[in-house]
C-alpha cells in the first residue's frame, strides 16, 4: 500500500550543486524511512568555503561536531514534526501571499479573490500558529527560523500556474499531515494536526473543482486510492515535491520514524 | 454489537466493570489475544508489531476497535444515503452533482468495505448496518419518496450530504487519538481527509464556501443540522487564543471568522452518534 521508503537522491545531487551556488536550495534528509537511524551524513561541509559571512565559527559544544552548526535540523520527536508542519505552513502561506500581489490575482473574479483571501488568511494563521505553538513547547532555539522561499517558477500572472501550483501543495499538505500523524506521540499534537489537515482538505477539494468544476476532481482518482484513502507520504517525498521552492537549507535529519510502521 | 453498545464501550466506568458480564469479558478480553495478534495487520499492512505492554494494549486495542466501530457506522449511513440519493431521480442527470454524488458514493461505500475488512483483521466482529430512515422520521424528504417535490428533495439531499460529510470530518478527527500506536490510524486519517474533500465540494454545491465559518451551518441548512457545527466557533488552539495573536502578515476580513475557518474541531463518540441516531430508526 504504502511506497518504499528511499533515500532521497536529490540530497547528494543538491549537495554537489551546492559547490557552484551555495545558495541553492537544498533540503537534506536524513535517517527517514532506514530502521531509525540517521543514515545520510550531512554532505555539505565544502559549503563553508563559500560562505561569505564567515560566520560559521560559532564553537559547539556536542562532543560530536555538528557537521554544520549553521544549519538549522527540525529536531527529533513531535517537535520536529511541528516543525516540518511549520515549514509547510511557511511556503503556503508565502505563496498565496504573492498570489494576491499578482496579475492574476488582480484581474481575478470576486469569488475566486475571496477564495484566496481565505486561503491565504488560514495558511498564515496557520504559520504564526506553529511559530507559538513551537516556540512555547521547544524554546526559540528549536523552532524553525523564517524560511526564504523561491518562487520564481510560478508565473503569478497566469491563473493555471496559480491554481496548478496552489494544488499541489493544498495535496501535499494533505499527504503531508496523513504521513506524519503516526510520528505524533502527544495526541494533544496529532488532533491539533487533523484540525488542520482537514482544513488543507478542504482547500485542495475547492481548487481542484475551480480547475474543473463539472467533474470529479475535488476527490479524483488520481489522488484517493481504490479503498478511498487520501494521499499519505513520508517527509522525503514531500520535500522532493516542495522542497524546489524552499532556498533556505535545514535538515530533517531526526524526525521520528512513524510509530507503527505502518 | 447495537450502536448503543458501541457508545458504551466508550465510558470508562465500562471498561473497568467489564468483568461483571460474561458476555463483555468474552468479546474483549476473550478475543484479545486474537485482536493484539490481528492488529498488527488490521489493514492488510505489514507493521514492526512493536511491542506494547499488555495492559496498555487491552485498553488500546479496544478503543480503537470501538472507533472503527463507529467509523464504519458513520460509512453505512453515508453509503447507503449516497446509493439511495443517486437511484431516487432526485439529482438531475449528468449534472456536476450526479458526478460528485458517483465519486462520494463509490468512496464511502469502498470506506465501509474497508472498515469491515479491518476490523476482521483485528480479530472483531464489525457491526451490522443499522436500519436508516433519510427522512428523520419525516422530517426530511430527500430522495421524494413522498412527493415533496424535486425542487424541495433536491435542496435537503444536498444539505444532508454535508451534514454527513462534516460530520465524518468532525467524527474521524475525534477518533484519532484513539487509534495513536495502531496501524489503524493512518488509513483513518487518510479517510477523515476524503470525507473533508467531499465535505468542501457539497458545500461549494450548495453555494458556500468550502470550509465553515464560525458554527454556522450555512444557508438553507435545517437547524436541525446544528448539532454538527456547535463547537466549530472554537478559537483557541493549543492554549493560545489566535484571535488574539498578532499576525505577521494582515488578515483579510474579520480575524475571529478567519481564525474558525483555519481549524477545523472534532466532535465526541457520543454527539457523533446522536447526530447519526438521528437516520437510525433500527440498529442493526
Amino acid at each position: 500500500m504504502k511506497k518504499p521508503k528511499v533515500k532521497v537522491d536529490v540530497i547528494e545531487a543538491s549537495s554537489k550543486k551546492s559547490k557552484n551556488n551555495s545558495r541553492r536550495k537544498f533540503i537534506k534528509l536524513g535517517g527517514l524511512g532506514i530502521a531509525g537511524s540517521s543514515f545520510l551524513l550531512y554532505g555539505c561541509n565544502e559549503d563553508d568555503l563559500f560562505d561569505p559571512g564567515g560566520e560559521r565559527e560559532r564553537p559547539q559544544p556536542q562532543p560530536e561536531p555538528d557537521p554544520d552548526p549553521e544549519v538549522f535540523d527540525l529536531g527529533s520527536g513531535d517537535v520536529g514534526i511541528l516543525n516540518y508542519a511549520y515549514a509547510l505552513e511557511q511556503l503556503e502561506a508565502a505563496f498565496y501571499t504573492q498570489v494576491r500581489a499578482g496579475g492574476y490575482y488582480a484581474g481575478a473574479p470576486q469569488e475566486e479573490k475571496d477564495l484566496f483571501d481565505d486561503l491565504y488568511n488560514h495558511e498564515v494563521i496557520h504559520r504564526d500558529f506553529f511559530k507559538v505553538a513551537i516556540t512555547a513547547a521547544a524554546g526559540e532555539e528549536n523552532t524553525l527560523p523564517d524560511l526564504e522561499f523561491d518562487v520564481s517558477s510560478i508565473d503569478f500572472d497566469s491563473r493555471d500556474s496559480v491554481l496548478a501550483t496552489a494544488m499541489a501543495l493544498e495535496d501535499t499538505g494533505v499527504g503531508a499531515y496523513n504521513g506524519a500523524g503516526d510520528r505524533i506521540a502527544d495526541a494533544t499534537y496529532l488532533t491539533l494536526a487533523g484540525k488542520i489537515v482537514s482544513v488543507e482538505a478542504r482547500h485542495a477539494s475547492a481548487i481542484r473543482s475551480l480547475i474543473n468544476p463539472d467533474s470529479a476532481d475535488f476527490a479524483g482518482d488520481d489522488i484517493i486510492d481504490e479503498n478511498g484513502l487520501d494521499l499519505a507520504y513520508d517527509p522525503s517525498e514531500v520535500f522532493e515535491i516542495a522542497g524546489g521552492f524552499i532556498s533556505t537549507d535545514f535538515t530533517a535529519d531526526n524526525l521520528p520514524e512513524p510509530m507503527t510502521g505502518a | 454489537m447495537s450502536i448503543i453498545k458501541l457508545l458504551d464501550e466508550f465510558s470508562s466506568e465500562k471498561l473497568t466493570a467489564r468483568h461483571s458480564s460474561r458476555r463483555e469479558m468474552f468479546n474483549t478480553l476473550g478475543s484479545f489475544g486474537k485482536k493484539a495478534a490481528a492488529a498488527a495487520i488490521p489493514f492488510g499492512l505489514a507493521t514492526s508489531g512493536k511491542a506494547r505492554a499488555a495492559t496498555a494494549a487491552f485498553f488500546q486495542e479496544n478503543s480503537a476497535v470501538s472507533a472503527l466501530q463507529l467509523a464504519l457506522t458513520l460509512e453505512y449511513l453515508e453509503a447507503e444515503f449516497y446509493i439511495k440519493a443517486l437511484d431516487s431521480g432526485v439529482i438531475p442527470g449528468g449534472s456536476r452533482a450526479e458526478k460528485v454524488y458517483m465519486q462520494i458514493s463509490k468512496h464511502e461505500t469502498a470506506h465501509v468495505d474497508f472498515l469491515k475488512a479491518g476490523l476482521e483483521g483485528a480479530g472483531a466482529t464489525p457491526v451490522e448496518s443499522p436500519t436508516f430512515d433519510f427522512t428523520a422520521g419525516g422530517a426530511f424528504d430527500p430522495f421524494n419518496e413522498n412527493n415533496t417535490g424535486q425542487e424541495t428533495a433536491y435542496a435537503q439531499l444536498l444539505a444532508l450530504a454535508q451534514a454527513f460529510e462534516d460530520t465524518g470530518v468532525r467524527a474521524y478527527k475525534g477518533q484519532a487519538a484513539n487509534l495513536m500506536g495502531t496501524a489503524f490510524l493512518e488509513p483513518a486519517l487518510q479517510i477523515h481527509s476524503v470525507e473533508a474533500r467531499h465535505a468542501s465540494e457539497i458545500r461549494r454545491i450548495r453555494g458556500l464556501e468550502g470550509w465553515i465559518t464560525l458554527d454556522n451551518r450555512g444557508e438553507g441548512m435545517p437547524e436541525a443540522t446544528q448539532a454538527v457545527y456547535d463547537g466549530e466557533a472554537n478559537v483557541t488552539q493549543g492554549g493560545v487564543d489566535l484571535t488574539t495573536l498578532s499576525y505577521a502578515d494582515p488578515i483579510i476580513g474579520d480575524l475571529t471568522e478567519a481564525v474558525t475557518q483555519a481549524f477545523d474541531e472534532p466532535i465526541t463518540a457520543e454527539t457523533a452518534t446522536a447526530i447519526a441516531g438521528l437516520f437510525i430508526v433500527d440498529e442493526g
